[in-house]
């Protein structure tokens, strides 16, 4: 137990104890502990709250979608040129949120290959990079790599003949993706789910590359930290944000079993 | 049906490989290109390239060099940490372990602004490299002992100690030369992870770096707020350099091991 001992007191000293710190100073600030009531008092703060989720539970929902079609797919067929697929559906593994906010720019920028496709189709300029909808689009792609090895880790273990028992007996495919597929790949999704979640809840990088004027609650953290120097609400906001990517990644493994974890 | 079921598919699937993919050519050709507006047509150079070298070299060493020590310290704290959890197994263990992936849970800003509330009036910390440093480890040694501990699960460690103790080694000898070894896939596997993340670190940096402290990922950041979108590209480019290597050598480790002394229950967690 004695080899816990460094990395525990490192620990304490740099994560415990600060977070008790940032606690305590979120209702030490103007208005006090109601600080910590403030994201939903607050109409502006309130309304950044629920734009955060909302791109959330989109950015969740699309993910899924995309990455279980593709990781299925890529799971359960053989083919020439696969691996290079899979190679290029991890690539950006690795990216940090910054430059995946530079990728959407690339795409959805002032200069960026769908407004230059747009044009040529004889339409307008098509720009959305710095919107809300340019951070969904990031936060996909952020979530896709992640998603699709969680996908094909998770098909790799269903069993074939479950499928194929369900097909003898006359299951359209249709049938055999919702009564047979889904259901087996249901602890993975969720677990995957929580992730892309939690991590477009608490994302900034993206964010702060696309624009400053987004709304959504860790740039508000940000803005309320550097721009006005209110620490104290800074604080209560981003413990509150804290404990809700908490929460989310907890409700996911109580329901799948201890095999969640956050990465971003 | 089956065939057309497989085209669709097939053709989904590319798309989605067309979306992450092409942004990453289109930033590369961009970083390469004379004048982007223009297009191809206007010529390659390096120019831009070099303009990033010149103007941001030292956050490419500080990168560097924050990831090393960041390499160094999760391996001094990490692997004698993963060790203890796996002969443990005891409740307090898995609440240590459980506490230990918080940084992760919990969004790097909130993390970035408890360092500073607590540690920032130390002027000569606040301002060092260091400051960052203490940031990449809380957020990467979760990795680290997560990687080393599911190699050390899932051989049958204490057999293996016993065997080695029974003809008279010493913890220390059991520890070099028993357990190091055995875990050295997991500790090269967590190794990658820490520095892949390390360098590209952003949210946590940008609260807790200094004019004089600015990693890569915070100068990617200033350069895309205020330079021209080639020389935004022509970093990214070299950004690109440093890390695409770092995870073709991940993806070539996680493929499938082999199977190694197992323990009798069967059981054998893969990463």
């Amino acid at each position: 137990m004695t080899l816990l001992l460094p990395a525990a007191i490192f620990f304490a000293a740099f994560f415990i104890l600060p977070m008790c710190r940032l606690f305590l100073v979120g209702g030490s600030g103007a208005m006090g502990w109601s600080a910590y009531a403030a994201i939903v008092t607050d109409a502006s703060y309130f309304k950044a709250l629920l734009a955060t989720l909302g791109v959330a539970a989109a950015t969740t929902v699309a993910t899924l979608v995309i990455s279980a079609i593709a990781g299925v797919f890529l799971q359960r067929h053989r083919f020439p040129g696969k691996s290079l697929m899979v190679s290029m559906l991890t690539l950006p593994l690795a990216f940090p949120g910054v430059v995946v906010g530079f990728m959407v720019i690339m795409l959805a920028g002032r200069q960026g290959l769908i407004g230059v496709v747009s044009q040529m189709l004889g339409g307008d300029n098509l720009v959305f990079a710095y919107s809300l909808l340019g951070l969904f689009m990031g936060y996909v792609y952020f979530s896709i790599p992640r998603t699709i090895l969680t996908v094909m880790a998770a098909t790799e273990k269903l069993d074939p003949r479950l499928e194929e028992a369900a097909r003898s007996l006359g299951a359209s495919p249709w049938r055999v993706v919702c009564d047979v597929i889904l259901p087996g790949l249901k602890p993975a999704l969720i677990a995957a789910g929580a992730i892309c979640f939690a991590t477009a809840v608490g994302a900034f990088g993206t964010a702060f590359t696309l624009a400053t004027n987004i709304n959504v609650l860790p740039m508000v953290i940000y803005t309320e930290f550097t721009l006005s120097a209110n620490i104290a609400m800074s604080a209560a906001l981003s413990f509150v944000l804290g404990a809700v990517t908490w929460l989310a990644l907890a409700v996911a493994r109580s329901l799948t079993g201890p095999n969640v974890a956050a990465a971003g | 049906m089956k065939k057309t079921l497989f085209t669709l598919q097939f053709a989904f699937t590319l798309a989605v490989c067309a979306f992450l993919v092409v942004p990453v050519v289109l930033s590369v050709l961009a970083g390469l290109t004379a004048n982007y507006f223009i297009g191809i047509k206007s010529g390659l150079t390096l120019r831009w390239v070099g303009e990033v070298w010149d103007g941001y070299q030292d956050t490419i060493y500080l990168s560097i060099g924050i990831a090393l020590a960041c390499l160094a310290v999760t391996l001094v704290l990490g692997v004698p940490a993963a060790y203890a959890l796996a002969r443990t197994r005891s409740r307090l263990g898995r609440l240590f372990e459980e506490l230990l992936m918080l940084p992760i849970a919990v969004p790097g800003l909130a993390t970035a602004l408890g360092l500073i509330v607590t540690y920032g009036a130390l002027g000569s910390f606040r301002t060092s490299w260091t400051f960052i440093l203490v940031g990449h480890v809380l957020f990467t040694l979760p990795f680290m002992v997560r990687s080393v501990l599911a190699v050390l699960s899932a051989i049958d460690l204490k057999t293996l100690e016993e065997g080695a103790a029974s003809l008279g080694a010493t913890f220390r000898e059991r520890f070099f030369h028993i357990v190091l070894p055995n875990c050295r896939n997991g500790i090269l596997a967590g190794a990658l992870m820490v520095v892949t993340l390390s360098v590209g670190e952003f949210n946590m940096t940008w609260l807790l770096h200094t004019p004089f402290t600015k990693t890569l990922p915070v100068g990617l950041a200033d350069a895309y707020a205020s330079l021209r979108l080639e020389i935004g590209s022509a970093y990214t480019l070299v950004f690109f350099m440093m890390i695409v290597p770092l995870l073709l050598a991940m993806q070539a480790i996680a493929a499938p091991r082999t199977r190694r002394f197992a323990r009798d229950d069967g059981k054998l967690e893969t990463m």
